[in-house]
């Protein structure tokens, strides 16, 4: 298992390796020069070649990726041209909010995905059934824009129950630790702060959850009533055992393997693709300020920014790779 | 048994919702009433974007100068309502009969945020700071003085402190805007302690003289500005805290603005405006116009290059309908470039009258009897004066395709936008400017004259007659000679046509009742000095 982990975090390096390359080109193919579009429309022409020169962008092509990773291998992820701050001291609130974000909806999708998914199997063309497997079916379909602008409207203005926007009370500001806002306020036990950071965490992670809620609902129930048409849970039902023993250990533990690979699959989307709903909830996301970057042309921030999604990403897939084995004695990785 | 475990676990499921909601109802209602005794003097704007940097010689963007207008003063500054000039860091000035030399009495007791005495040498030492930069730091200053130090075409020759509270400016030749340059949010007065202090970072430490002081910014989210005690505009500034967040989407914005958590908003959908109207506890702002909405007809390109087709052009567009259609009636329409508060304005011009048959003759005059084919770029983000580019370009594609000519609607993400059409990639396209300083030459030879091709007149228009006099008109200092001048200017571009004007837009604001004092200023930056809460 060690030496398997090693082995996959060797594999990590090539990948990124690529990645940086056709991302660094990738942006660099799009029409749009950073230095015309960080002084803005109304910019001279000397302006604009005074900083184009002043950003290194005047360099041929291979200078600039030789820079480029050579502040990679010294940890160095560049400065953002439009701020001109490091990205690395500039990201981590950033990220540290969309993993906040993420992490809500993928316990909101994962709980009530995986026991819709459950129940519609156990109880297969109950009404329940159906009904849940609709719901799932609206749920993959369902434009964020639009739920995300129906959730402000029913629930933060016409019902009063949760703030409509953002990660915080401007006018009671949260004094930033880790920029985790739940773990801040917990840790300067400032329970008013909490239950505010958890208000405004509902509206906004619950629009994020819904595609993959459904898709974790649908994956489940089709898993588990594979599963249940197995013998040993005839056999266990013959034994006498509950029903609800038999669906929750006996099935569950054989079906979840499938589940687990979506719900990995998910986070990684969650984590870089969550523009939509943090453009209309206005949570300052990673994926914002990547989509800024590019706005911006800012390259050094959508270079380093990708990269760090996909680190990530990478690293999810890893975890859940090793807790199959962790899961099913039968997977072993030697 | 199926049934009952079924019911169980969604009587669960039900206690479990029930009890968050309640939960989030009992808390909301306690946050609402602490908003409710600090609402008098906090005020919290939303706006879509977030600033770049607010040292504002530095930057160029709007959302920048929003904030610093509010960090800093200028010399002179404009009147509320309009872009005619009132004194600020400077009481009063005299100007050389030869236009040349201007000399300001400074206000006397007046600190920066740091405790430093505002004075004669504060003034040298931000002109001098400028001076010597270039275009790549001071953008602005270079745009509008000419150029710096050591070029040509820099007007100003000489700034020199007479004594503590009397400073005086030696130009090498008139400059007829001088003034209203002077009053320009870029042309602040900063803190020279604490740009030697700050150096690089003074963006991120901005120290000025102006109504409210720099707290915390916190990039993407909101900058935090407290009252300036010592301001020296006696009993003001009103507010104790000004707040400015971003809000990216305009729906999310006005919903913000419904539930309480933002006090003003700006681009409010002309689509909500109603919403807004019919609601007591809100109140619209209108932000007097000083921008244009106009299809750019780029002169390089095929047909385009034929003034009768651009004529016929002008002459299928309703622009009154587009009005009613996109902006709710919330824009005039637009027969020149610059909207009609602006000095110089000429409106003797009769507009093409929408008249297809005069369109489809004049096509016909061009050897286009059944039109051609081109291609129409649609704005991909929402500004104010063109509030749906999408929508708009739809509408144009109609009135066209009745003249015969088919038009292809084109769009592409704003920045590659601006960078093809910059680039004469574009036939028609839609596009549109905000005014700086109320001048006509920030419209006219900004956007049309010869000079500017290849920054902002995108439609590579070039006529010798017009170029010679917009710039004797930027150096004549009789203000009705130099109308006269743009008056001429406009006539020619009538003629010409390479720009179907559109509309002059009111930029729809919205705020809740009880605030006073705000008036939306036509430059787009508001100073909240007099801002308050009823």
């Amino acid at each position: 298992m060690f030496s398997y982990t090693i082995k996959r975090l060797l594999t990590v390096i090539p990948v990124l390796l690529g990645m940086s390359l056709v991302v660094f080109f990738m942006i660099r193919a799009i029409p749009g020069n950073p230095a015309q579009v960080i002084l803005g429309q109304k910019a001279t022409k000397e302006a604009v070649e005074a900083l184009t020169h002043k950003l290194g962008l005047d360099q041929p092509w291979y200078v600039q990726y030789i820079k480029y990773l050579g502040g990679l291998l010294k940890g160095d992820l560049g400065e953002s041209l439009r701020t001109g701050v490091a990205v690395s001291q500039e990201i981590w609130p950033y990220l540290a909010a969309t993993l906040e974000l993420s992490l809500a909806a993928m316990f909101i999708a994962v709980v009530i995905g995986v026991n819709a998914g459950i129940i519609s199997a156990w109880f297969q063309n109950s009404w329940f059934d159906y009904v849940a497997m609709v719901l799932a079916l609206v749920g993959v379909s369902m434009p964020i824009f639009w739920l995300g602008l129906m959730e402000q409207w029913i629930f933060a203005i016409n019902l009063d129950w949760f703030p409509t926007s953002g990660r915080e009370d401007v006018r009671n500001p949260i004094e930033a630790i880790t920029h985790l806002y739940v773990i801040d306020t917990l840790m300067q036990g400032n329970t008013d702060q909490f239950v505010q950071t958890l208000q405004h965490l509902v509206l906004p992670s619950v629009a994020l959850a819904t595609i993959p809620m459904a898709i974790i609902a649908r994956m489940t129930r089709s898993s588990m009533l594979e599963v249940m048409k197995s013998d040993y849970i005839r056999t266990a039902r013959a034994k006498g055992l509950s029903m609800f023993w038999v669906v929750y250990k006996h099935s569950l533990k054989n079906a979840i393997i499938p589940v687990l690979t979506v719900i990995g699959l998910q986070m990684g989307l969650l984590l870089g693709g969550a523009i939509l709903t943090e453009t209309i909830f206005s949570w300052p996301g990673i994926g914002r300020y990547i989509y800024e970057a590019i706005g911006y042309r800012d390259y050094p921030v959508i270079q380093s920014g990708i990269l760090i999604v996909a680190m990530i990403f990478i690293f999810i897939n890893l975890i859940v790779d090793l807790l199959y084995a962790a899961i099913d004695p039968r997977i072993k990785y030697n | 048994m199926k049934k009952r475990w079924l019911l169980t676990m969604l009587t669960f499921l039900l206690a479990a919702a029930t009890a968050l909601a309640g939960c989030g109802k009992s808390e909301q209602t306690g946050g609402g009433k602490t908003e409710e005794a600090e609402k008098q003097t906090t005020l919290v704007y939303g706006r879509g974007g977030d600033s770049v940097g607010l040292d504002p010689a530095t930057v160029t963007d709007g959302e920048s100068f929003k904030v610093t207008k509010n960090i800093f003063d200028t010399l002179l500054d404009y009147n509320d309502g309009d872009t005619s000039i009132q004194p600020a860091l400077a009481e009063k000035w005299e100007v050389s009969p030869d236009g040349l030399t201007y000399t300001f009495t400074l206000r006397k007791g007046v600190k920066f945020h740091d405790g430093t005495d505002f004075n004669a040498e504060a003034v040298v030492f931000n002109f001098e700071r400028w001076a010597n930069g270039n275009a790549d730091t001071f953008p602005y200053y270079g745009s509008m003085f000419g150029g710096y130090k050591n070029d040509e075409g820099h007007v100003i020759k000489e700034v020199k402190a007479l004594d503590e509270h009397t400073v005086q400016f030696v130009l090498k030749r008139p400059q007829a805007p001088f003034l209203k340059n002077l009053a320009m949010v870029p042309f602040a007065i900063a803190s020279p302690e604490a740009i030697k202090k700050y150096g690089d970072k003074f963006g991120e430490n901005p120290v000025g003289t102006g109504p409210f002081v720099f707290k915390e910014w916190k990039r993407n989210e909101r900058i935090v500005l407290e009252k300036n005690k010592e301001y020296w505009l006696e009993g003001h500034p009103k507010l104790d805290k000004l707040i400015f967040v971003s809000i990216p989407d305009n729906s999310a914005r006005l919903n913000a603005l419904l539930k309480g958590e933002i006090d003003i908003m700006e681009d409010l959908n002309p689509s909500d405006l109603a919403q807004v109207e019919g609601n007591k506890d809100f109140q619209v702002f209108k932000r007097p116009s000083m921008n244009v909405g106009y299809v750019g007809l780029t002169v390089t390109r095929g047909p385009l290059g034929n003034k009768l087709v651009r004529q016929a052009l002008n002459h299928a567009v309703d622009k009154q309908a587009i009005i009613d259609a996109f902006y709710a009636g919330q824009a005039q329409p637009a027969k020149n470039p610059l909207p009609p508060s602006i000095p110089g304005y000429n409106d003797a011009i009769q507009d093409y009258p929408y008249d297809l048959e005069k369109a489809k003759q004049l096509l016909a005059e061009a050897g286009y009897p059944n039109g051609f084919e081109m291609e129409l770029w649609a704005m991909p983000v929402p500004r104010p004066y063109m509030p749906d580019g999408q929508k708009v370009a739809e509408a144009l594609q109609a009135s066209f395709a009745k003249i015969g000519v088919k038009a292809k609607i084109v769009t592409y993400e704003w920045a590659t936008y601006l960078d093809k059409v910059a680039k004469g990639e574009a036939d028609a396209f839609l596009l549109g400017w905000t005014g700086d300083n109320g001048d006509a030459d920030n419209f006219l030879y900004a956007l049309l004259d010869k000079d500017s091709i290849g920054s902002n007149n995108y439609t590579y228009y070039a006529n010798d007659e017009l170029h010679n006099i917009l710039i004797e008109a930027q150096t004549v200092s009789d203000e009705n000679k130099r109308n006269e001048l743009y008056k001429k200017a406009q006539e020619i571009i009538k003629e010409d046509a390479p720009w179907i004007p559109l509309v002059h837009s009111t930029p729809l604001l919205a705020g809740k009742a009880n605030i006073e004092g705000f008036n939306p200023h036509p430059t787009g930056t508001d100073k909240f000095t007099k801002v308050q809460f009823k």
